[in-house]
């Protein structure tokens, strides 16, 4: 990467490709936004009960994977960062 | 035994008709037998993009009916003597046809025509089904943009869950000044996203247009899109045709030296 690419702006075709790549995992997947929603919160949920979350770094999304059978097919999977600040250990 | 192909796109206004004139016109044109079917049942338009509206008596739906005999309904090319077309009905709807009634007329062409070739309307309902029901083969038509390629994607997901393996690509209406500046994506950015084997990469020219308002289709012309059609009519019969280079402003030397 030269330094002078830092300054340049991502062109129209490289946003519409990344856009396009984004939209169709989900198409794929057969999964709304709303339920995409819906699983996240219910993770951030789930995790919040033993510990405190980073919600600014949160990363949650399918993605395509290669299936272990080497068939050379794509398979959806969840895709999930999740930084921790602190583990709550007074949970009973 | 001939082969029926159907040209689709999930979304509307990206070229199926156009690519569908001048596939058929290209083919006819390389010797071979061929019969276009529109099957946009209440939206006809190959006919005038083939300019043989005039020439209409019966239609698909007439033929489902058993109004006519099928050869009534069959209309003759202005030049080619090996070129038919089979119109749509304009006054009924997609349901007057159903996908069993398609595969069963399209069986029937197959014993007297090199290729069929079926006209898919916009969408993904029942013209669509109606559409590929008896197809062998499809070409995906979509143009450089966001929501005619996760279309494409759609149907080809569609076209693989009904057993029509290995559809090929046409990306339509690219502009090389444009994907040169990074503000359109390319044939191979295309092809890379949808990862499907491409079999056309066709330059937004404006000698389309006019083609269109003559009723002519100007495959196997000198414009760059009357060149990139007929290689996608050669690369249909089998031939292995380079891509052309869409690059027009190069000028006239360097695309005579390459010849």
């Amino acid at each position: 990467m030269k330094i002078t690419d830092i300054f340049k702006k991502k062109s129209s075709s490289d946003v519409a490709k990344d856009r396009l790549k984004l939209v169709l995992v989900s198409d794929r997947a057969s999964c709304s936004p709303e339920l995409m929603q819906r699983i996240r919160s219910d993770i951030i949920e789930v995790l919040s009960k033993y510990a405190e979350i980073d919600m600014d770094g949160i990363d949650i999304n399918f993605t395509q994977m290669d299936a272990e059978d080497n068939t050379g097919k794509t398979l959806p999977a969840l895709y999930a960062n999740i930084p921790i600040k602190n583990m709550n250990h007074n949970v009973k | 035994m001939g082969e029926v192909i159907v040209v689709t796109s999930g979304k509307g206004g990206v070229g199926k008709t156009t690519t569908t004139a001048n596939l058929g016109t290209g083919l006819a044109k390389l010797n071979k037998k061929v019969v276009l079917i529109d099957t946009d049942i209440g939206l006809r338009n190959l006919d005038v993009v083939m300019g043989l509206e005039n020439r209409i008596v019966y239609n698909l739906v007439d033929v489902i009916e058993g109004n006519c005999k099928r050869n009534q309904a069959l209309i003759k090319d202005k030049k080619y003597e090996s070129l038919f077309l089979l119109p749509a009905a304009q006054t009924k709807d997609k349901t007057s046809v159903t996908p069993e009634q398609m595969k069963k007329l399209t069986d029937e062409l197959k014993e007297e025509f090199d290729y069929i070739i079926l006209d898919c309307p916009a969408g993904i309902e029942q013209g669509f089904k109606n559409a590929i029901a008896g197809a062998d083969r499809a070409l995906v038509v979509t143009t450089p943009e966001v929501s005619a390629v996760r279309d494409a994607d759609r149907i080809i997901g569609l076209l693989e869950a009904n057993e029509i393996k290995n559809p090929q690509l046409i990306v339509n209406r690219l502009r090389p000044d444009m994907i040169k500046r990074g503000d359109m994506m390319s044939a191979e950015d295309v092809v890379d996203i949808l990862a499907v084997e491409l079999i056309g990469q066709v330059p937004d020219d404006e000698n389309i247009v006019v083609a269109t308002n003559n009723g002519e289709p100007l495959v196997g012309d000198n414009s760059l899109a009357g060149q990139a059609y007929m290689n996608i009519c050669r690369r249909v019969t089998g031939e292995n045709v380079p891509f052309l280079d869409l690059d027009s402003k190069k000028g006239l030397f360097s695309w005579l030296r390459k010849k």
